[in-house]
């Protein structure tokens, strides 16, 4: 092999090496554009954070209950590992129609209207592709959870979100959203107890908006994975209203009431044909939730009543404990009625909702989300969960009053 | 239906030092309805006693504990309940139950030493009229107390921050 050869080698392969690879050019511009998660910022700043205390959690401080997590163990001691069917084990889904019976006085047949998701955020976004033909509207009422806008554009949607007010204790109007509702809109979402707000719409709130979703023959798909979690009075659905089961897909999950949130157990009730279509999305996505987790649920459902009470109560006293703090403190908080989540007013401050949170977390080690990280609407607030122990809501409370005295100094 | 008595109790049950006013704050009532309900409890007898769980495992000098399994004969005007009303009146005895199955009484004691509590059965209460026979267990270890498990556990961890 002489010199010369070797050279030609050289040429020759970099001749086949391909323009230059930017694998950016390869993303589907639906995912490049869309924005970061409003509190990736935050992670990334709690990274190497000693002594935090976080108000930033969406999850229950429980552990999920003992029982429920001995029951799955049992169950992969049995061997129970393989697929389930698509929609979920029958005995899930037809205790998950009981349920419905039972709490909301409704009936759903386990075979053709229930479907086991991989979460309830799973089933948010079945029910988004299962629905939406490229270009359609689904009316976002926000503050809300930071999945559906995203979700809607990656089935091809296009999410038009609508303020609630704190003048309406968050609720939403007929009057916030009837003038956004065009010849494409299609659906609209109802998050209730809201996260982030703590907001919960009651019967009578439902039934005002009844009117318009017909006139505009709209499909409501109503996430309530908080409903267990409804402080004053009992958790209505828009699918009790007359006449609405049908224009109604019922999203819930066990995350929240059983403090179960790394399961990934979620389902949707509805219409044959939406929960038919759903299940076809999650059949080829999906296949089937964790076999394990279904278990697990099967349990929970079975015998959690107590527990989920329990937590509940828990709940309960630290929320009237964190309102009447932060009523100390002077901060203007409207009184949650469902969920786990407190979202006082910092506009009093001069700050924004993202220098509030990031001074408070740099000065005096307290994680708290900007409230524009729930939509635009929730600029000038913070969401603060008191999804942990009384003892640390104390001490949250104790730092955010020096944060407070000194941005007064 | 909210049950406010209940409520107050399952404060008080997990704190016994929890104030009427903190009270008040975590059940939404003013401090003193709830001032007044807990009198209720503590004259209503619902509210016995104030206490601090300790671990006496942790303290130099500790206690011994046996749990003392009784079998009882009954006498015509004697019923189980002036059988357990002797036991229970020893300062050394810690609660006293009637049981189901092979045995009929169950009690804690609590002594300085082995030989102080077996001693304290088999003079106070083997000899008592009525006892056939009794069966002492002692305790090795407490692994939950009260509804407080009372070893290290590591906690796991949750992300500081999630939607």
């Amino acid at each position: 092999m002489t010199h010369s050869d070797i050279g030609a080698g050289k040429r020759r392969l970099a001749m086949e090496k391909p323009a230059l690879w930017r694998p950016d050019s390869h993303l589907s511009t639906t995912v490049r554009d869309m924005p970061p998660s409003g509190i990736r910022k935050f992670f990334d700043i709690v990274v190497g954070m000693e002594d935090v205390i976080s108000l930033g959690v969406g999850e229950p401080d429980f552990p999920t209950p003992w029982h429920i997590r001995e029951a799955c163990i049992y169950s992969l001691e049995g061997g129970h590992t393989s697929y389930t069917s698509n929609k979920g084990l029958i005995e899930l889904r037809e205790i998950l129609a009981e349920s419905a019976r039972e709490d909301l006085g409704l009936d759903y047949d386990p075979e053709e209207e229930v479907l086991i998701t991989t979460g309830v955020s799973e089933a948010v976004d079945l029910a988004f592709r299962a629905t939406l033909n490229p270009g359609d509207e689904v009316i976002v009422p926000q503050p809300c959870y930071v999945a559906y806008v995203p979700d809607v554009l990656l089935a091809g949607g296009v999410p038009r979100p609508v303020a609630t007010r704190l003048s309406q204790e968050f609720k939403l109007r007929p009057e916030d959203f009837q003038d956004e509702i065009g010849d494409r809109t299609k659906a609209l979402v109802l998050s209730y107890p809201n996260n982030p707000t703590g907001a919960v719409m009651t019967r009578e709130d439902l039934e005002e908006i009844a009117d318009l979703v017909v006139e505009k023959d709209l499909l409501v798909i109503s996430d309530e994975v908080y409903d267990k979690l409804t402080y004053d009075g009992k958790h209505a659905s828009f699918a009790q209203l007359e006449g609405m089961r049908e224009r109604t897909v019922l999203l819930n999950g066990l995350s929240k009431s059983c403090a179960m949130t790394g399961w990934r157990v979620g389902y949707a009730l509805g219409d044959p044909a939406i929960v038919g279509a759903m299940t076809k999305v999650h059949q080829y996505t999906m296949l089937c939730a964790p076999t394990m987790a279904q278990v697990a649920a099967i349990e929970a459902l079975r015998r959690g009543e107590a527990e989920v009470m329990a937590m509940k109560r828990e709940y309960d006293r630290r929320r009237r404990l964190f309102v009447s703090e932060l009523e100390r403190l002077g901060l203007p908080c409207f009184e949650p009625k469902g969920a786990f989540y407190a979202f006082p007013s910092i506009v009093g401050t001069g700050l924004s909702s993202e220098e509030f949170a990031e001074q408070l977390l740099k000065e005096q080690k307290v994680a708290a989300v900007p409230g524009n990280a729930f939509g635009e609407s929730g600029e000038g607030f913070i969401r603060c969960s008191y999804a942990t122990s009384r003892e640390e809501i104390l001490e949250a409370v104790d730092r955010i009053e020096r944060f407070l005295a000194d941005l007064a100094a | 239906m909210r049950d406010l008595a209940k409520e107050i109790l399952e404060v008080l049950e997990e704190n016994a030092r929890a104030t009427p006013g903190e009270i008040a704050t975590l059940v939404g009532l003013s401090a003193e309805e709830v001032g007044g309900e807990i009198k209720r409890l503590e004259d209503a007898g619902v509210i016995r006693k104030y206490m601090t769980m300790i671990n006496w495992e942790k303290v130099d000098n500790g206690y011994v504990y046996a749990i003392v399994e009784l079998k009882v004969s009954l006498h015509r005007d004697k019923g189980y309940d002036a059988i357990a009303d002797r036991i229970s009146r020893f300062s050394e005895v810690q609660s006293v139950r009637l049981i189901s199955g092979d045995h009929d009484i169950s009690f804690t004691v609590r002594g300085k030493s082995m030989k102080d509590v077996a001693f304290f059965v088999t003079e106070k209460i083997a000899t008592l009229e009525g006892v056939e026979s009794t069966c002492t267990h002692f305790v090795l270890k407490s692994y939950k107390e009260h509804g407080v498990i009372l070893y290290d556990r590591a906690q796991p961890k949750r992300l500081v921050v999630t939607a």
